[in-house]
């Protein structure tokens, strides 16, 4: 029990966009996977990254963790970080850590592209 | 009104402090909160805070180790009973672990404008909870409660932007 889980996550690259899509719920024991994929879609250098939330149903601190690290690799870079696709309860800890200010949350991709 | 929830819990499990049995844990209080009335924003913020609360057991109390116990009960009392026992009506969760003991006084909070990875599970049970005590046990490891009660408030409540941090457990 002590091998990390994975989550799936796809990736695409669509313009000067990356748009990154965890697949699953996103948690302690998921973080990780997360984490280290955002890593390696962050080294191709697009010019904006969009994470794509629409199929994660629940996320806790630990995935929260992970997005901030994103984000202030994204400004080290010049690069820009857009989430989209909030469910409920997702969007639920973002307002309640007060994070709904700091990234830049769009409702879909159509509008992420534009972000 | 009496506590919450007095005498023996509806339900107590014993659960390994693994992160793959986070979502077992979250389903099984999101269903135990659903069945008691809670409505379903509710349901899923309670779950958040008890998730935060096992993580914060799993990775500051154990150390990421995978094989320690961590105890979770669950008195529930719902409108209709506590009207006739003259005691509140929510839910009371109680964790427990051998984990190291910490000074509870020491959990405080920090500041959410610092921005930075981390440090949010005690701020958010702080937000959600109506309760949200540590304690030490006798001898070792920590006991924390949670309690939600019917008539809270607290979900809507966004004042108070100051996080907990400290004591090794965030």
């Amino acid at each position: 029990m002590n091998k990390p889980e994975h989550i799936d996550v796809q990736v695409e690259v669509v313009g000067a966009s990356i748009v990154f899509r965890p697949l699953g719920e996103i948690d302690l024991g998921r973080a990780p996977s997360l984490r280290m994929q955002l890593k390696e879609a962050q080294a191709k250098k697009s010019e904006r990254l969009i994470v794509d939330l629409v199929n994660v149903p629940y996320m806790d601190s630990s995935g929260v963790a992970t997005l901030i690290e994103a984000m202030q690799t994204a400004r080290k870079t010049g690069a820009r970080l857009v989430l989209c696709g909030l469910q409920d309860k997702v969007r639920s800890i973002f307002e309640i850590a007060k994070l709904n200010m700091v990234f830049t949350i769009v409702p879909g991709l159509e509008d992420a592209h534009g972000a | 009104m009496g506590e919450l929830g007095t005498g023996a819990p509806a339900m107590k499990l014993e659960l390994l402090s693994q992160p793959r049995l986070l979502s077992a844990a979250r389903a099984l209080v999101s269903t135990f909160a659903q069945r008691l009335g809670f409505d379903e924003i509710l349901c899923g913020q309670i779950t958040l805070a008890v998730d935060e609360a096992l993580c914060n057991i799993i990775n500051h109390g154990y150390g990421r180790r995978e094989d320690q116990p961590i105890w979770m009960s669950i008195w529930a009392v719902e409108r209709d009973e506590a009207t006739a026992n003259g005691q509140e009506a929510g839910l009371r969760i109680v964790l427990e672990d051998n984990a190291r003991q910490v000074d509870p006084s020491t959990i405080r909070s920090r500041n959410l404008e610092d921005v930075r990875p981390g440090g949010l599970g005690v701020y958010i049970m702080r937000e959600i909870m109506d309760e949200v005590l540590f304690e030490k046990r006798e001898g070792q490891g920590m006991r924390l409660t949670l309690v939600k009660r019917f008539d809270s408030t607290r979900p809507h409540e966004t004042e108070g932007a100051e996080a907990s941090e400290g004591g090794g457990r965030r």
